[in-house]
């Protein structure tokens, strides 16, 4: 009979492996899933896991797919840690975008190309809007972070398609519910010609050091992730917890809104209804794949990627439905929580027992229970 | 025949072996005191009788048959009932639904409830039954776990470090109760490493130390001495107290009122209380009279309190934070270590972060070298037992983490510390190690405020008193004036304000 012993202490192997783990079960999952849908595996996985990589354009577009996740996870990342559950990233990256695209609409044919500039700050500047309201009504009114920020990305996406749908269509887009193709000087600049993967990527990996820094080198960063882990704890030691909210719903809203910036005056170039495409949620998984460690995100958000393209192949060249991806990004995040359980229990074989153990009544804890992540 | 007998009990856990082939007989009515030091197994050995816990190997005799108790629900039918140390009850629930969950179903709550009045009026024990239980103090919560124990009206009753929460009388009454079920035929198994009370109270002692039985004596006939030799491998180490020459006011607190949080706890009702430097006060009382509102406000931590109601040098903090009230020279100890006093699941290292500022730069960037070697000194100079500055502080035991959060403390050189609880739940080294750090921060010239509800620890190092009874605090006398007696008649709220200042004015 297997049974699961708690460890003496966490392991820190295991909380290195256990993502690995996951991997490889979703590996194991996505094969025999093909070969229920009647397709050989090794082909099917060389869509996720090889044909991504095969080329210089190949790798650009993991890039660019990853570019979105790495900056929303990033922000995520902090907003978790200090125990504050963002969870509408997707309403505060349309949000990005739709700030973005009014400055670049603005632009004349002989604009700077520093309109880029003005372009990301707007973007960053919607995304926080959108998470003030969220830090707004759980301060103010103690409402629920988890389903204003929910509901607000239904709201932000009304927003979008009014806009598109109204004041903002291209007079001479045909009727189609879209804005005017953004001028050439609004367009991030890229970093090779002929490949998509443009200055958001370079961005996306500069946040990575910073956020690392912020984490763990920046006492503002420490303070937050006190609150998180014991909210008495922060009490005792003077640290805000209200400036905690804050700070963590502007830093993931603005890092969300960044990336719908980069999204629009990029590889879309214009805004259309369909720029939510779910990066905003995926970044969830991004941010708990990665341990909520800038490096880690890092990591993660490339997987993610590779998730994403390897279901347009697998659409595109196999036959098979786009929404493998979701399955794919599912598996890996339930894989991810089961093999989780490793870090703080092992497996271990024990004959069959004729009673069961009784276990330990556990002691009240004397503080609430915030410790629990 | 005896009541209980163990043969060779073990339990091997993870990463020690908490009982080593340990033996116990204890008679029908007797008194049997199990000593030792915490972590020596003593309560692992009780949830093993207690059928909380199954050993790995050995026997056990119940009034002459072999038996195995498998879960809690068989010890209590063989008529075992256990009072825990940490309590094992649901927050959410009131007394009275906490009490009714472990017993019979045949009782419906309300009867549960008069029972637990009746009960709890016959032992002294003040419970209010219909109080939810996250709201109740710690020592409010054990007389809970006693009046539930009392309730099964059980065959050997097991108490595990019972007094701690008590006032003297009610430790006297506890007692009285003790003898009289005794004498009804009940056994009674009492964990304590006080050495007082087992040699006042118990006709048998089973002495442990590290997993093992390192004794088994009649404790009338043994010294205080003595009975620590077995339990520690020494004499506990004695505190050189000098008389306290006190200064100028540090901390003073007028009228400080605050009504109470929650839907219970206790308002505070013109609090009034000075500390002087070079001295330390001693607040006694029975828990849940208040000292969690008094601390929180001294703190910080509850920012409700008016402005001028706290003055420290003569300045008002009242409205000042706890980070704010740090830079002017008060430190806070707090009566929670893991999650209150230091982040569990991070490292010693960063704990200094919470209430150290040295290693932080004016722009706000951590020096990491800097943290380890305060974690570093502080673990070298309060001699906490620890893997080291990155060790987590749930890696820690009890005593060892409270010698690292009293050391940050020190360390920062208050000009007033208050503590709450300093060695609650600690091991008698490390307690000596604590009450003498701050007998010598005093002796330094800083002003100490120390919230016990240990009337043995106040009396040992404290230069005035002062009791919290339902929100008010007693006027203050000097602690070599004070008799065991009288502080306990003011921990019932009894006391005259001008018989007090009298006694002030004389000292």
């Amino acid at each position: 009979m297997l049974r699961l012993e708690a460890r003496p202490a966490s392991s820190k192997a295991m909380s290195l492996l256990s993502p690995l783990i996951a991997l490889a079960i979703t590996v194991i999952a996505g094969a025999a899933l093909f070969a229920l849908l009647g397709k050989d595996p090794s082909r099917g996985l060389a869509m996720f896991f090889v044909e991504p990589f095969r080329g210089a354009y190949a790798v650009s577009e993991l890039c660019v797919k990853a570019t979105p996740l790495m900056l929303i996870g990033l922000g995520l990342a902090v907003c978790y840690r200090a125990n504050v559950w963002n969870i509408g990233a997707e309403g505060q990256f349309v949000l990005g975008a739709i700030a973005a695209s009014w400055v670049a609409m603005h632009a004349a044919p002989d604009s700077s190309r520093w309109i880029v500039a003005p372009i990301l700050v707007a973007g960053v500047l919607g995304g926080m809007a959108w998470a003030a309201i969220v830090a707004f009504l759980r301060d103010r009114a103690n409402a629920s972070e988890i389903l204003v920020s929910l509901m607000l990305v239904y709201v932000a996406n009304q927003l979008l398609n009014y806009l598109v749908y109204g004041d903002w269509k291209d007079p001479n887009g045909y009727g189609f519910p879209q804005t005017i193709t953004f001028l050439d000087p609004t367009k991030i600049p890229r970093l090779f010609t002929g490949l998509r993967v443009n200055i958001g990527f370079v961005m996306a990996l500069l946040s990575v050091a910073t956020f690392w820094l912020f984490l763990f080198r920046v006492y503002g960063g420490f303070q937050m992730q006190v609150g998180g882990l014991a909210a008495a704890a922060a009490r005792y030691a003077g640290f805000s917890s209200r400036r905690a909210l804050w700070v963590a719903l502007l830093i993931s809203g603005g890092m969300a809104g960044l990336a719908g910036a980069f999204e629009v005056a990029g590889p879309i170039g214009q805004l259309t209804p369909y720029v939510p495409a779910g990066y905003g949620f995926a970044a969830i998984i991004v941010a708990y794949v990665g341990r909520l460690n800038p490096v880690g995100i890092l990591f993660s958000s490339l997987l993610m990627s590779l998730f994403y393209i390897g279901g347009e192949l697998a659409q595109s060249r196999l036959g098979l439905p786009k929404s493998l991806t979701g399955v794919f990004q599912g598996v890996l995040l339930f894989s991810l929580l089961a093999s989780d359980t490793l870090i703080n229990y092992r497996v271990r074989w024990h004959a069959a027992h004729p009673a069961h153990p009784v276990p330990a009544s556990k002691p009240a804890p004397p503080v609430a229970n915030s410790t629990a992540a | 025949m005896l009541r209980l007998e163990l043969i060779d009990i073990s339990k091997q856990y993870p990463a020690v072996r908490a009982n080593d082939r340990i033996r116990l007989r204890v008679e029908p009515g007797q008194i049997h005191a199990v000593l030792g030091e915490n972590g020596a197994g003593k309560s692992t050995l009780m949830k093993i009788i207690y059928g909380a816990v199954r050993p790995d190997e050995g026997e056990m005799v119940w009034d002459g048959k072999q038996v195995e108790i498998r879960n809690p629900q068989e010890a209590r039918a063989l008529g075992i009932a256990m009072v825990f140390q940490h309590f094992s009850l649901f927050d959410t629930l009131t007394a009275a639904e906490n009490v009714w969950l472990g017993l019979d179903k045949s009782w419906s709550l309300a009867d549960v409830t008069k029972r637990i009045v009746e009960v709890a009026g016959v032992y002294g024990l003040d419970v209010d039954p219909l109080r939810p239980v996250h709201t109740l103090s710690v020592g409010e919560r054990q007389r809970v776990e006693i009046v539930r124990a009392l309730l099964t009206k059980p065959r050997l009753l097991i108490l595990d470090e019972p007094t701690s929460v008590l006032t003297p009388q009610a430790v006297q009454a506890l007692f009285v109760t003790l003898r009289k079920l005794a004498d009804e035929g009940c056994s009674i198994l009492y964990i304590s490493h006080k050495l007082d009370e087992i040699r006042a109270l118990c006709h048998k002692c089973t002495v442990m130390r590290g997993g093992k039985v390192t004794g088994e004596v009649d404790p009338r006939n043994e010294t205080n001495a003595s009975l620590s030799r077995l339990m520690i491998g020494a004499e506990p180490p004695q505190l050189h107290h000098e008389t306290a020459r006190p200064g100028e006011k540090v901390l003073a607190v007028r009228a400080l009122s605050l009504p109470r949080l929650g839907a219970f706890g206790a308002d505070l009702d013109a609090v009034s209380l000075d500390v002087c430097k070079g001295e330390i006060v001693g607040v006694a009382g029975v828990s849940g009279n208040g000292q969690q509102e008094l601390m929180a406000a001294l703190s910080g931590e509850d920012p409700r309190a008016l402005p001028d109601s706290i003055c420290l040098f003569g300045k008002p903090i009242g409205a000042h934070s706890p980070r704010r009230r740090r830079h002017e020279g008060l430190h806070f100890v707090p009566e929670e270590r893991l999650g209150r006093g230091a982040v569990p699941s991070i490292s010693l290292s960063q704990n200094t972060l919470l209430t150290r500022t040295e290693s932080v730069t004016p722009f706000g960037w951590i020096s990491i070298g800097r943290t380890a070697a305060l974690a570093r000194q502080l673990i070298a100079d309060y001699n906490v037992k620890a893997g080291g500055p990155d060790a987590t502080a749930k890696s820690l035991s009890g005593g060892n983490l409270q010698k690292f959060i009293v050391g940050r403390e020190i360390d920062a050189h208050p000009k007033l510390l208050i503590v709450s609880q300093p060695t609650w739940g600690v091991d008698v080294g490390a307690a000596a190690q604590i009450r003498g750090a701050l007998l010598a921060l005093r002796d330094a010239g800083c002003a100490v405020l120390v919230v016990s509800e240990d009337l043995d620890e106040l009396f040992e190092i404290s230069d005035r008193l002062v009791v919290i009874a339902r929100g008010r605090v007693s006027p203050s006398i000097p602690a070599a004036q004070a008799t065991r007696e009288q502080i306990g008649q003011w921990m019932s709220g009894l006391w005259s304000d001008d018989v007090a200042e009298v006694m002030h004015a004389a000292a």
